[in-house]
């Protein structure tokens, strides 16, 4: 369809904690199936930033509209708590960092997929679990384990398992806060080579958070470094990383061995 | 012939704000074009420049000065000012790049790797899958290395994957840095055909070869990047 027009658009966003800066004058367009890695140290306004966007925080001020599905755009901090609901529920998702914290643990991995197809008005039993089934093969989660509770999960289980439970209902763009932190490396491996293959086949827009500049490199084709809450340099990835400019992304490049 | 690349009067230099600050003047007004059908060669010693020209083309570098015209698909863009989502673009459609150091992505098979450029550009997997299995076997990748990641494959053996990754799709803009260095004498020669394949085919390539029988047996022209020096260092 209208894929020369953004999906989402930003400008000058800003969000303050009384005095302190959270992230300030933020802009930039976000097209459909881009991924858009969001990259700088703790403190930095990553979370915050990325909270705004997905209306789970209010900016202080700023704009960001989104291109519904019926192609027009909806200035996100006017709709109502209801719109903004439905949103997160269908055409968005947000992977959290802790998968404790998008995930019910205290329910089945199966019942935690089917939830969000149910919020959606599913109600066929049948088809709901074998979606399910079908979206906990997809992050290479075995079928005999539908009906266990995410609290029997590794870490790296619970992290695919939040991610089906944003993916089943086709977002068109999914936020992601640190998506591999404080998985073992091999773990991590594994997540973001199937972060990537879904990504690109379900041609998924995204806004990943990260400090970890080789999850920027593998993930993303654009990437904006942040700084004390504000972007101090953005462009393509791989130019950012191979040709950083600032002194801040030169220091950041420089700390890691090899990406 | 038509000229889908221009370079015009382009610049580059590197601050390192890590040590002083100090400023690094690589090259200094690079101008050339390139014809389709034609391969020219990159000349000029070890740190003259010859990379960073080929990733300002790219887009993998920025650009201090000057301009890159490339006729993308028959709309003339400014590489050195363009949008990122302009350069992918390009990158997808007009200007192939066989870097050279193969960059692995973990668990994705090299015969996917070969691919990816041509699935990229909507084409069916099951075929894109099959020319990258010509590719390969042509040149001389074992079939068993085929459905395993490149990651620990030799440095031959990476640098055939990228080439083949390079030279899967047609197009018209191929830039080739140093692809047959770590390359035996009977894989160079299957790439001296390669790339005599893509000139007969209309496409224009840019590369950069230390080793002088294959700049002798593909090169139309020297470009002398020494001619780019900065004029501080220069003097
Ligand atoms: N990303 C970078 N950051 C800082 N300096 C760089 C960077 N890339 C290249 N340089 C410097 O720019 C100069 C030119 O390097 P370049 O790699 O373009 O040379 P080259 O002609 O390709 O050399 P070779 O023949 O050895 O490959 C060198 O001094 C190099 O150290
Ligand atoms: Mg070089």
């Amino acid at each position: 369809m209208s894929e020369d027009l953004p999906l989402l658009r930003v400008f000058s966003l800003s969000k303050s904690y009384g005095s302190r800066i959270g992230c300030a004058d933020v802009t930039f367009d976000l097209w459909p199936g881009e991924v858009l890695a969001v990259v700088g140290e703790s403190g930095s306004g990553k979370t915050t930033l990325l909270n705004c966007l997905s209306t789970r925080l209010m900016p202080t001020s700023g704009a960001a509209s989104y291109r519904m599905r019926d192609g027009a755009f909806r200035e996100l901090y006017r709709m109502s708590e209801a719109e903004r609901r439905f949103l997160m529920r269908t055409d968005w998702g947000f992977v959290h960092q802790n998968p404790a914290d998008g995930l019910r643990m205290a329910v089945s991995a199966g019942a935690n997929v089917g939830e969000r197809l149910m919020a959606i008005g599913d109600r066929h039993y049948g088809r709901i679990r074998a979606t399910a089934i079908d979206w906990l093969g997809r992050v290479e989660i075995g079928e005999d384990r539908i009906d266990d509770e995410p609290r029997a999960f590794s870490g790296g289980m619970r992290q695919r398992l939040q991610i089906a439970r944003n993916l089943v209902t086709g977002p068109r763009l999914v936020f992601m806060d640190e998506p591999t932190g404080g998985l073992d490396v091999s773990v991590q491996a594994r997540l973001l080579d199937l972060l990537r293959g879904l990504v690109a086949d379900l041609g998924l827009a995204a806004i990943v958070v990260t400090h970890d500049l080789a999850v920027a490199r593998l993930l993303s084709q654009r990437m904006m470094v942040m700084k004390d809450g504000r972007v101090i340099e953005t462009g393509l990835t791989d130019r950012v990383l191979d040709d950083p400019r600032e002194p801040y992304t030169q220091l950041l490049v420089s700390s890691i061995l090899q990406v | 012939m038509p000229t889908p690349l221009v370079v015009s009067e382009v610049a580059k230099s590197f601050t390192m704000h890590l040590r002083d600050g100090v400023r690094l003047a690589v090259v200094e007004d690079v101008s050339f074009a390139l014809k389709s059908g034609e391969c020219a060669v990159l000349g000029g010693p070890s740190g003259a420049g010859k990379s960073s020209i080929l990733k300002m083309l790219y887009g993998n570098y920025a650009t201090d000065a000057g301009q890159i015209i490339v006729d993308h698909g028959g709309r003339l863009l400014d590489l050195a000012t363009a949008s990122p989502r302009e350069v992918l673009a390009v990158r997808r459609d007009t200007i192939g790049y066989v870097s050279q150091f193969l960059r692995t992505v973990p668990r994705v098979a090299a015969v996917d790797v070969v691919a990816e450029p041509l699935v990229a550009r909507g084409a069916e997997k099951a075929a894109a899958r099959e020319r990258a299995a010509a590719l390969l076997s042509r040149l001389n990748l074992p079939e068993r290395l085929w459905g395993l990641p490149p990651a620990t494959f030799s440095g031959g053996e990476q640098q055939r994957v990228n080439i083949a990754r390079g030279f899967i799709t047609a197009h018209p803009i191929l830039l080739l840095d140093e692809p047959t260095a770590s390359l035996d004498a009977r894989n160079r020669e299957v790439v001296i055909a390669m790339i005599a394949e893509k000139k007969a085919q209309g496409v224009a390539l840019l590369g950069i070869f230390h080793d002088a029988d294959v700049r002798e047996a593909v090169a139309d022209r020297i470009v002398d990047v020494t001619a780019f020096a900065p004029r501080a260092r220069a003097a």
